[in-house]
C-alpha cells in the first residue's frame, strides 16, 4: 500500500487539492482510505465518504501535537486501511507549529501552501516545506504573477529537491502533477521512519506548566537577551 | 525550445459542454489580439488557459501549443523559462516590500544570463512612471500604491523583467493608466499582445478581436479599414473624455462647450 501524507498550513486547500486527487486516483482504479488528524475540529472525513463512499477516520489529537499524533496513529491507521482492502492512504495533518512535518520516508510528502499566504511564507514554515517531496501551491490566481514567481523561487530556495505544482483546488486544475507523484510512490515497506528530526518536545512548558517567565521553568531555558541553556539539576 | 514564433489554442468546449466553433486560433510574434465579451462569458478562463499551457486538463480542455508543439515541461515549472507574462485583474498586492526590494526579488529570478538586475530595476521604473501621472519611487512599499501606480508597475514588469514573447492583460483599461503611451510602448515590442477587454479603444487598436460567448470561442474578427479608420475617432473621442476626467480630478469647473469641435 502506498501512503501519501498531506501537511500545510490551515486554510491552504488541503482538503480541496486531496478531493480532486481522490477523484482522478478512483478513475484510474485505486482505492482509498482517508485519515484526517486535528487539533479539535474536523468534518473533512465525513465529506469525503459522503462525495466517494471511501473508507474514512479522524483523530482529534487534543494537547498532543498533531504531528507527533500522526506520528503515533500511523501505524494503526495502515493496518486499518489494510484490512479495508485500500491501495492508497492518505493522510491530512494540520501542521501547527512549524518545528517539525509528519512526513515518513517511503512515503509521499505533500506541502500545501496557499499564494495569498506572503512572500515570506516559505521562509517560516520550516520542514512541512523542506522536507516535502511535492509542494502544491494554490490561490495563485488571486495574487500577481510577479509576487507568484518570487514565492515559487522562496519555496525554492527553501526546499530545493521539492516539485513545485501550482493548482487551482477549486477547479482541480493542475492536480494530474500529483496524481502522477502519488501513483510513483512506492508501496510502503514496515518499519516507517518519521523523515526528519522532531523538536525537544519535554519541556515543562509542554508537560504543562503554566507559569510566565523563565524563573519558573527548569530543563533548556532561554531568557530575553540569551541563547537557549540549562538550568535545573 | 529555440525562439518562439507562433502560439495556438487548439478549441475545447463551453461551458455547456458543446465544442467551440472556432477550433484553432494561431497567433504570430507581433500580432495584438483583444479578447471581447460579456462578463462572465469565460474571457479570464480564456488567458488562464493559455497561461497554464491548457492541455486538456482544464474545465474548457482546450490546448495549447508553442511553435505548433505542445510546449515543454519546463516553461511551467522554472518561472525563468516561462515565456508568458500574465497581468491580472488583482491590482493589489500582498507583499508590503518597498517597490525596490521587490523588483530585486522578481529580477533575479526572471535574470537571463548577462542581464543586471540592478539596469531592470531602474528601466522597469522608467517605464511604469511613462504610463502613470502620479510617479512611483524605489523607496514606496507595494501596499501603499495607487491603482493606476500598481497597474503600471505590473505592466512595466512584464515587459521589462518577465521581458517575455507573450504578454497577458486582463482589463488593462481599470486602472488611472495612461493607455495610448501604454499601447505605443507595448506596440514597439516584437511580442504576443492579448487584452482581454471592454474598451473600445484597445478593441480597435487591435489585429483582430477574438469573439467570446457562453464560455466558447464563437467567431474571429480580423479590425478592417473601415474600423481601422474609426479607430482614430475613436481614440480622438477617448481623449476628450480623458481631458474632462482629469479636469473633474484636479477639482476644475467645466465649461458647457467642453465638447464642441470635438464629436464631428
Amino acid at each position: 500500500m502506498k501512503i501519501a501524507i498531506c501537511s500545510g498550513p490551515p486554510t491552504t486547500g488541503k482538503t480541496s487539492v486531496l478531493r480532486h486527487a481522490i477523484r482522478k486516483l478512483i478513475d484510474k482504479g485505486e482505492r482509498c482510505a482517508f485519515l484526517k488528524i486535528d487539533v479539535q475540529f474536523a468534518e473533512e472525513d465525513e465529506q469525503l465518504a459522503a462525495e466517494f463512499g471511501i473508507p474514512t477516520r479522524k483523530v482529534y489529537s487534543g494537547e498532543l501535537c498533531p504531528d507527533h499524533c500522526s506520528v503515533m496513529v500511523l501505524g494503526d491507521a495502515i493496518q486499518w486501511a489494510d484490512e479495508n482492502d485500500c491501495s492508497i492512504l492518505l493522510v491530512e495533518t494540520a501542521g501547527l507549529c512549524l518545528r517539525c512535518a509528519p512526513y515518513v520516508d517511503g512515503g509521499l510528502g505533500i506541502c500545501v501552501l496557499e499564494a495569498t499566504s506572503g512572500m515570506n511564507l516559505p521562509l517560516k514554515v520550516g520542514p512541512m516545506l523542506s522536507l516535502a517531496d511535492v509542494t502544491v501551491v494554490t490561490k495563485g490566481d488571486l495574487v500577481s504573477q510577479a509576487e507568484r514567481e518570487v514565492f515559487r523561487a522562496r519555496i525554492q530556495d527553501v526546499a530545493p529537491m521539492t516539485q513545485i505544482r501550482e493548482a487551482n483546488a477549486l477547479y482541480g486544475i493542475g492536480i494530474d502533477p500529483l496524481v502522477e507523484a502519488i501513483l510513483e510512490t512506492p508501496d510502503a515497506h514496515d518499519d516507517l521512519l518519521l523523515r526528519g528530526s522532531p523538536p525537544v518536545g519535554t519541556c515543562t512548558i509542554c508537560v504543562g506548566k503554566r507559569e510566565v517567565g523563565w524563573q519558573a521553568h527548569f530543563g533548556v531555558v532561554r531568557a530575553l537577551d540569551n541563547q537557549n541553556f540549562y538550568r535545573g539539576q | 525550445m529555440s525562439e518562439i514564433e507562433s502560439i495556438t489554442i487548439i478549441g475545447g468546449r463551453g461551458k455547456d459542454g458543446e465544442p467551440e466553433p472556432v477550433e484553432r486560433i494561431d497567433l504570430q510574434m507581433g500580432n495584438v489580439a483583444s479578447i471581447v465579451g460579456p462578463t462572465g462569458s469565460g474571457k479570464t478562463t480564456f488567458i488562464n488557459d493559455i497561461e497554464m499551457f491548457a492541455d486538456c486538463d482544464t474545465p474548457s480542455m482546450r490546448r495549447v501549443l508553442i511553435n505548433g508543439e505542445r510546449p515543454p515541461r519546463e516553461f511551467r515549472n522554472d518561472p525563468s523559462k516561462n515565456p508568458i507574462a500574465l497581468i491580472t485583474q488583482h491590482t493589489t498586492f500582498l507583499s508590503d516590500l518597498p517597490v525596490g526590494e521587490f523588483l530585486e526579488a522578481h529580477a533575479t529570478v526572471r535574470a537571463a544570463s548577462g542581464k543586471h538586475p540592478d539596469d531592470m530595476i531602474e528601466r522597469t521604473i522608467e517605464f511604469a512612471n511613462e504610463l502613470t501621472g502620479e510617479p512611483v519611487g524605489l523607496d514606496v512599499r507595494m501596499t501603499e500604491l495607487s491603482g493606476g501606480q500598481t497597474r503600471a508597475l505590473l505592466i512595466a514588469d512584464a515587459t521589462v523583467i518577465c521581458d517575455t514573447p507573450i504578454v497577458l492583460l486582463d482589463e488593462v483599461e481599470n486602472a488611472g493608466i495612461d493607455r495610448t503611451r501604454c499601447l505605443e510602448l507595448l506596440r514597439r515590442q516584437r511580442k504576443v499582445f492579448i487584452f482581454v477587454t471592454h474598451d473600445p479603444r484597445i478593441a480597435l487598436l487591435s489585429d483582430f478581436r477574438i469573439v467570446i460567448a457562453e464560455g466558447r470561442v464563437m467567431k474571429i474578427l480580423g479590425t478592417n479599414e473601415a474600423e481601422r479608420e474609426l479607430a482614430t475617432k475613436v481614440s480622438r473621442l477617448d481623449d476628450v473624455l480623458s481631458r474632462l476626467r482629469d479636469k473633474l480630478r484636479v477639482g476644475q469647473a467645466l465649461s458647457g462647450n467642453e465638447l464642441e469641435g470635438t464629436l464631428a
